[in-house]
């Protein structure tokens, strides 16, 4: 059964079309990869998925029900959760107020627990400001995770991050795949490839390509368009 | 937990004690200077804690003196339901400012709280035959009694002062160590990343303004009771920015912080005013050394070098 | 012209007059609104509604005039700093003191301090602002809410320091030349045509005006025609650019701080022949301005300029039929209102 589903989803700016009549399917559990050249509509099509950007037309459905004139945050308690492409934690105040926040609860204990799926247990009463950037937005996807969501969408998240801290993050996605439908904008074709079963590609707003990593990398269109010929 | 409550309590008996024992003109300022701490902590809720400049908060303080005033005046109502008229008419006020005003954000959002609060300053002085205007009212002696005690009393006065500010203060702690209190933190601090985490941004922001512009309302209302006098003059700009002064330097965004600034600003004021009649020229110098110095205020940095538990 | 014709008061007149306030009277809503036709023509029941109206619209160009050129100072700091400059009135209020300074250090003819007073408060207003914008608003990176906080300061600074050396009197000053023009107005009543007594203005105020015109002229071939009109704009439009072109943002920044106070100084210096000098003087312009900035919206020359007119003439004729505090009270209401259901109108272009 389809967790996600939208129908000619688009959204225009000033006469651009952003995104143009997507259609998209998301099947419960599974991790899925939005890939694309920069300015294909990534970030605006989760946007609108997450009622962060509002449709210019298209349907949205969550978990059988109808979102499309849902508001953010109500989207958020039907089951979503999503984290920033540029990291959005909350810089002057703690860890533990950060995970708290994300929990919506101020239960110490969960939130510890939280922040030990990312190994920031240890620093839990430290300003997130203070964090280095690959912590951050480690502490960012803690967020994600703590809100236990059904449905967790992941803009950019391995974006700056070093080569060791990515090989973490790749452990926690796999280690959430079972339970959690992931939803991920990926730059970083490594990660695409460690962690996607299946791989949508967006090009100027429109569907290109989608099927499993091994259709994709075959996809002559796709190698045309995005991956070139390197 | 307990040491936040045991701290506020503890500040509450002091305060207590020093209404048995400062000298006369001193409780009297003190007196005075509760209520008005009632006022900031009021405007702290929204200014504080989730980050909305309102240039406006003197009508709700406003619409809490002129709610007990007139229906005292006019009504011959006692103390105890006038209060709660005061109370009202804040509380119905601050949900149509709020609902009107929270569409706009940023300068736009200072903009309008100030012309709505220019506009009910205005309406005052503009229906002076009840008002009075300028000018205002006093609310006889005879009139100011609530189950036997004489609110003209000097240490009566100082201690229904204190229970309104002690009332004020535990509510906002209790407010600002429940989740609400967190989301309107999260608010201040990134909006967009509190909406994306499943809060709905515009009711809390809602209830911000609703619950500092009541508490606003409550220490207007008790202004006029314990003071005996409803002038235009509290509905002025001025009377907006004294909130604004009081939380900057005491600290914005602190429990203690509203009382620590109206107790500093009072008595530099009064001093002040003993060797210029341009006394406002220090809140005009406070502000700008604030704003260029000292964005944390006095508790503010405390916070920061000593005690980061502080609420 | 007739100049100081004598009025002519028939019995029939004065009844058709009194029927005209009490028609007028039972127009507005309830004793609430009360007119100000009769006290204004108390001493003349003669005078009626045609030549009163041209007396408001009159009375209402003068103020449209210096409101514009206040509002004009307020709108172009804004435009180009992003600054809502809270202490916009005092500036006003220090060229109508400083005016009045000048105006009694300087002997001989009214005309050679008003002339002197026309240069000298202008500039020591902008050099006041410049000032306080080296001091104040640079170093807290003209961030939007420590700006408004640090300009409340300035505001208080620069009208309790009037106070201080000026006195809470209000001082005049006198114009330069003040002739009294009658205006040419018949009216038809009781079978004969008759000239409504007191029906005049003065040739400082038509002065007034065309001063006003011409600076706004000279403001906006300014900003349009040459190279330092260029660069503020080039500022406003974006900072950035701005600075990789090497225009020195800076230095722009406490020049238009400058010229916006200086503007405000030089309506106070036109207005005060008329208005008198007060320490507390700076509140109706401010608030004006603020009015006239949101209806006209940003950095248009245009906008402030024909919203300046419409409030100015507005207010001058609506506070003769309205309480000048009812038409202040809706005028404060109609624009809050316009921010909360429009407020793309002025500061949306900054949120997008």
């Amino acid at each position: 059964m389809s967790l996600l589903r939208t129908e000619g989803l688009t959204r225009i700016y000033g006469g651009l079309k952003a995104v143009d009549e997507v259609d998209f399917t998301l099947p419960e559990g599974e991790v899925h990869a939005l890939i694309g050249p920069n300015g294909a509509g990534k970030s605006t099509f989760v946007g609108m998925v997450s009622g962060r950007i509002e449709a210019s037309a298209g349907r949205v459905w969550f978990d059988g029900r109808e979102i499309t004139h849902l508001p953010a945050h109500k989207r958020i308690r039907a089951g979503m959760a999503y984290t920033f492409q540029i990291t959005a934690i909350y810089a002057k105040l703690s860890l533990f107020d950060n995970v708290a926040l994300a929990l919506r609860n101020r239960d110490r204990a969960a939130a510890q627990e939280a922040l030990d799926h990312v190994g920031l247990a240890e620093r839990g009463d430290q300003l997130a400001g203070y964090l280095s950037y690959g912590h951050q937005r480690l502490l960012e996807i803690a967020m994600g995770v703590a809100q236990r969501p059904r449905l967790l969408i992941l803009d950019e998240p391995t974006q700056g991050l070093a080569e060791s801290e990515i090989a973490e993050f790749n452990a926690l996605i796999k280690r959430l795949a079972g339970e959690t439908t992931i939803l991920l904008i990926e730059h970083n074709m490594d990660v695409v490839r460690a962690l996607a079963e299946r791989i949508t590609v967006l090009d100027a707003g429109r569907v290109l390509a989608r099927g499993t990593p091994e259709d994709i990398h075959a996809d002559p269109a796709v190698q045309a368009a995005y991956l070139g010929t390197g | 937990m307990i040491r936040d409550l045991g701290l506020h309590l503890a500040l509450i008996a002091v305060l207590f004690v020093l209404g048995l024992t400062l000298p006369d003109y001193h409780q009297g300022n003190m007196a005075r200077i509760l209520v008005l701490a009632t006022y900031a902590v009021g405007y702290n809720v929204l200014f504080g804690y989730t980050g909305l400049l309102s240039l406006g908060h003197a009508m709700f303080f406003a619409a809490g003196m002129y709610g007990l005033g007139l229906v005292m005046q006019h009504g011959g109502w006692s103390p105890v339901p006038a209060f709660i008229a005061g109370l009202v008419s804040a509380a119905l006020l601050s949900v149509i400012v709020a609902v009107l005003a929270l569409r706009t954000v940023g300068v736009a959002f200072m903009i309008v709280t100030l012309m709505f609060s220019q506009s009910a300053f205005l309406t005052i002085l503009y229906f002076g035959t009840w008002t009075r205007g300028d000018e205002g009212f006093v609310i006889p002696q005879a009139a100011r009694q609530v189950a036997g005690l004489d609110l003209t009393d000097p240490v009566t006065r100082y201690m229904a002062a204190l229970a309104l500010f002690s009332v004020a203060l535990l509510l906002v702690l209790w407010l600002v160590r429940r989740q609400e209190g967190a989301v309107l933190i999260g608010i201040r601090e990134n909006e967009e990343r509190t909406r994306m985490l499943g809060y709905n941004v515009l009711s809390h922001k809602i209830l911000a303004v609703v619950m500092s512009g009541t508490l606003s309302g409550a220490a207007g209302a008790g202004y006029a009771l314990l003071f005996g006098y409803v002038g235009a003059t509290f509905a002025s700009v001025q009377y907006s920015i004294f909130p604004l002064l009081w939380v900057l330097l005491g600290g914005a965004g602190t429990t203690i912080g509203p009382l620590v600034g109206a107790v500093f600003m009072f008595y530099l004021i009064d001093y002040s005013s003993g060797l210029t009649n341009a006394y406002m020229l220090i809140a005009g110098v406070v502000l700008v050394l604030l704003t260029l110095f000292a964005r944390a205020g006095i508790m503010g940095e405390v916070r920061k070098r000593w005690a980061p538990w502080l609420p | 012209m007739v100049v100081g014709a004598v009025p002519r008061l028939l019995p029939g007149v004065v009844g058709f007059a009194e029927e005209i306030c009490i028609t007028l009277q039972a127009w507005s809503f309830g004793a609430a609104t009360r007119l100000r036709f009769q006290t204004l023509t108390g001493n003349d029941p003669g005078m009626e509604f045609g030549p009163h109206l041209l007396l408001a619209v009159l009375e209402g160009a003068v103020g449209a005039a210096v409101l514009a050129l206040t509002a004009l100072g307020l709108s172009l700091v804004f435009g180009v700093m992003r600054v809502v400059n809270v202490a916009h009135g005092e500036f006003y209020m220090l060229g109508a003191v400083v005016a009045w300074f000048v105006a009694s250090v300087i002997a001989g003819h009214p005309a050679l301090g008003f002339v002197a007073a026309l240069v000298i408060a202008p500039l020591a207003a902008a050099v006041v602002a410049m000032v306080a914008d080296r001091l104040v608003l640079k170093p807290v990176a003209y961030d939007p809410e420590a700006t408004i906080v640090g300009t409340i300061g300035i505001l208080y600074i620069l009208q309790q320091a009037a106070l201080m050396w000026f006195g809470p009197e209000a001082r005049p000053v006198e114009p330069p030349f003040n002739h009294r023009i009658a205006l040419p107005w018949y009216d038809w009543a009781a079978g004969e045509w008759f000239y409504p007594w007191g029906l005049s203005t003065t040739s400082y105020k038509l002065f007034v005006i065309a001063a006003a015109v011409v600076i706004l002229l000279a403001f906006w071939a300014v900003l349009t025609r040459s190279r330092i009109g260029l660069i503020m704009r080039a500022t406003q439009l974006d900072r950035e650019t701005a600075l990789a072109f090497g225009i020195p943002v800076g230095r722009v920044y406490s020049l238009v701080f400058g010229l916006g106070a200086g503007l405000a100084a030089l309506a106070a210096v036109l207005i005060v022949p008329i208005q008198q000098a007060h320490y507390l003087m700076g509140g109706d312009p401010l608030l004006l301005s603020f009015i006239v900035v949101i209806i006209g919206g940003l950095g248009s020359v245009r906008g402030t300029v024909v919203a300046a007119l419409l409030i100015g003439m507005s207010d001058g004729i609506i506070s003769v039929f309205l309480s000048p505090t009812l038409s202040k009270i809706l005028a404060t209401l109609l624009v809050a209102l316009v921010l909360v259901f429009r407020p793309q109108g002025l500061f949306g272009t900054r949120a997008a």
